[in-house]
């Protein structure tokens, strides 16, 4: 290096580098972190309202009904992080949950088969949708838009004339009525723990053993401790009524499979790069069509096992299964918890928070008895407020970030 | 001619390219040695994105024959072109604003710490380490290699660009209006990189409007005018009129500089 280049020096740094290393560090957890507060803001306001919301029976209740919107969410949230929309989800969901109904009570197939071909048909409608959209260059909102019109009347040929379907099978009911053990909620409320501590410790020691900056120790000891409570709490609060449900678990573990697989893996980071510049991302040899199908296949799958696990708590399934607002819901609850709707931005958690800020709502109005129609525009006007604080929240950081 | 004694690592001979009516390069003959920066000038139309195109694999000449390393070769597009060693810094970045610098430099060709392949983990402390080594092997400051490039400033911006360019070790390296819209403390940044470039033995071919920027960068000035070229100057032995004269074809000589 010349002489010459030191005076070419960096803009004027007003911050430290340590400072700025430091902000970036828990950027991502106050974005989550203003969520949660949101969901105790909602859940203290309901508590004040009607204190059995804070019930265990009611907050065990609460988990439950997140599961399937939470489920279709994740799905979602990959869709988001293309910058495209899937509007067919509640319809693939109701398909799918009757598809599985009448291979199941119809035709007395196993209930894992018919879970199996539920599941299979979700990701061969999100092939179908996906390679629609790419290959045609149709925008995703009207591709969508036509599975959202089209599917559900698969839905009524499937079901035929009976129209509703009761469940009955212990195997499918059983996904939302299998509650573990006191002991066994603790056990693996610890396991938990100890794996999240070991793998943010070992993160980190990596980080500083390799000379790279880290975040400061006591900041991870922060947000395991953080996690820990939350978690025990969880427990905590579940085994007081009838103990972990069987459905929070698979939420959770689809969560922790597609967190990994959009952060820590090729392919994840490419659908982040093609939600940021699919032209970019084009030009670095990232094959961005099959990016984008394989992600229009984990919305509909992911779809599909909401609704399959939508049907096992309705224990029925009928013609207007995924029918309403369970699609808005779905959307509306990743962009609550700070997805971007203009992709590159957002993460799977938001479908796990977003869920729990929506059904805290719709559950809250419930038990105070409040009429849908008051749910409706309560439900709207808290998903406009958050997309607002959202805009403002990113204009404020941006104009931070432009030195 | 020979810059620094050198066989040159690109050379087009006799390169004519045209679309239907319209003779974009007609009989070009261009070269670049290792450690040499080209300044490639031009009006508007003169031919320069289309010479550059055709070295980059993105369009095939007519005629001509295009030789790397002294070896003939047929770039029939962007990958073979890449695969030979030359790589190209286009005017938009193609940089993802949401993503970070190191994220940046790898997208494409991501490193993996080992596993099952779809689900192998990404090797982030290692992309992260070998980020930090080339930014200092360039001399270019950035605060912290995990800020979205989109936070950066445009000069920064252009300096990751070329950066990503250098990983996959090429030999030739031809940057498209790299400090067009740039500000003066910017555009500096980008010329001390340039020059960098040139310290550690690439071919650097540079297409610019400003000429304040090419006399301050570059060793050769190649002057296209209407797909000809009209003069081929020695930094060092030209002045601006001169060009100027090559660029608008004013002037009785266009082949004045330091063609030999």
């Amino acid at each position: 290096m010349s002489t010459a280049d030191a005076t070419v020096d960096e803009d004027v740094e007003v911050r430290s580098p340590q400072m700025d290393v430091f902000r970036r560090f828990i950027a991502g957890d106050l974005a989550e972190l203003r969520v949660v507060l949101a969901l105790a803001v909602i859940w203290l306001v309901f508590y004040i309202q009607e204190p059995r919301f804070m019930s265990s029976v009611n907050l065990s209740n609460l988990v439950l009904q997140t599961t399937a919107v939470g489920l279709v969410s994740i799905g979602i949230v990959h869709v988001l992080l293309l910058g495209e929309i899937d509007l067919s989800v509640g319809a693939v969901s109701g398909l799918c949950a009757s598809i599985m109904a009448v291979l199941n009570v119809k035709h007395g197939w196993s209930p894992y088969l018919s879970i199996a071909a539920a599941v299979a048909c979700g990701a061969a409608i999100g092939l179908f949708q996906g390679s629609t959209f790419t290959r045609f260059v149709v925008p995703s909102f009207v591709v969508t838009l036509a599975g959202l019109l089209a599917w559900p009347g698969f839905q009524l040929k499937v079901l035929g004339e009976t129209g509703t379907l009761n469940l009955n099978d212990p195997k499918i009911t059983g996904l939302t009525s299998t509650f573990y053990s006191d002991t066994v909620g603790w056990i693996m409320a610890f396991v938990g723990i100890a794996v999240y501590a070991a793998l943010a410790l070992r993160g980190r020691q990596s980080r500083v053993s390799e000379g790279l900056s880290a975040p400061p120790l006591g900041l991870v000891l922060l947000r395991i401790g953080m996690i820990a409570v939350a978690i025990l709490v969880a427990v905590w609060v579940l085994n007081d009524d009838r103990g972990v449900p069987l459905a929070a678990l698979i939420l959770v573990g689809f969560c922790l499979f597609f967190f990994y697989l959009t952060t820590r893996t090729t392919f994840g980071r490419h659908i982040f790069a093609v939600g940021g510049n699919a032209e970019a991302a084009r030009r670095a040899g990232i094959h961005v069509t099959r990016v984008r199908v394989i992600v229009f296949v984990i919305s509909s799958t992911m779809a599909a096992v909401g609704g399959v696990m939508a049907a096992s708590r309705l224990l029925a399934v009928n013609q207007s299964s995924g029918a309403g607002d369970f699609l808005l819901l779905a959307i509306a609850g990743p962009v609550i918890a700070g997805t971007s709707l203009f992709g590159g931005r957002g993460s799977v958690w938001h479908a796990l928070l977003g869920a729990l800020v929506i059904t805290s709502i719709s559950n809250g109005m419930d038990l105070l008895g409040l009429e849908t129609s008051i749910k409706f525009i309560v439900t709207g006007a808290v998903l406009l407020l958050a997309v607002i604080i959202d805009a403002i929240a990113r204009s404020q950081r941006q104009a931070a970030g432009r030195v | 001619m020979n810059a620094n004694g050198s066989a040159p690592v690109l050379e087009l001979k006799g390169v004519s390219k045209s679309f239907g009516p319209v003779q974009a390069l007609n009989d070009v003959n261009f070269e670049v040695h290792p450690g040499e920066v080209v300044a490639l000038v031009g009006d508007n139309g003169a031919g320069k994105s289309t010479l550059v195109k055709t070295i980059a694999g993105i369009h095939s000449p007519d005629a001509g024959t295009i030789s790397f390393e002294g070896d003939d070769v047929h770039i029939t597009n962007p990958s073979d072109a890449v695969a030979l060693g030359i790589a190209t810094v286009y005017q938009d970045l193609a940089l993802c604003d949401n993503l970070d610098v190191v994220e940046n430099l790898f997208l494409g060709r991501e490193e993996m710490a080992g596993g099952p392949p779809v689900f192998a983990p990404l090797d982030e402390v290692g992309m992260e380490k070998q980020t930090g080594e080339l930014l200092e092997n360039l001399a270019v400051t950035i605060t912290d290699v995990r800020n979205e490039v989109g936070t950066m400033s445009g000069g920064q911006r252009q300096q990751v660009a070329i950066a990503r360019s250098l990983l996959g070790e090429p030999k030739l390296v031809m940057l498209d209006e790299p400090t067009a819209a740039l500000g003066v403390r910017q555009t500096a940044q980008v010329l001390a990189l340039v020059k960098r470039l040139r310290e550690r033995g690439y071919g650097v071919v540079v297409i610019s409007h400003n000429l304040a920027d090419v006399f301050e960068v570059a060793d050769r000035i190649y002057v296209l005018r209407l797909g000809r070229e009209a003069g081929d100057f020695k930094a060092g032995e030209a002045n601006q009129d001169q060009v100027v004269k090559a660029i608008t074809g004013a002037g009785a000589s266009g082949n004045g500089g330091g063609k030999s």
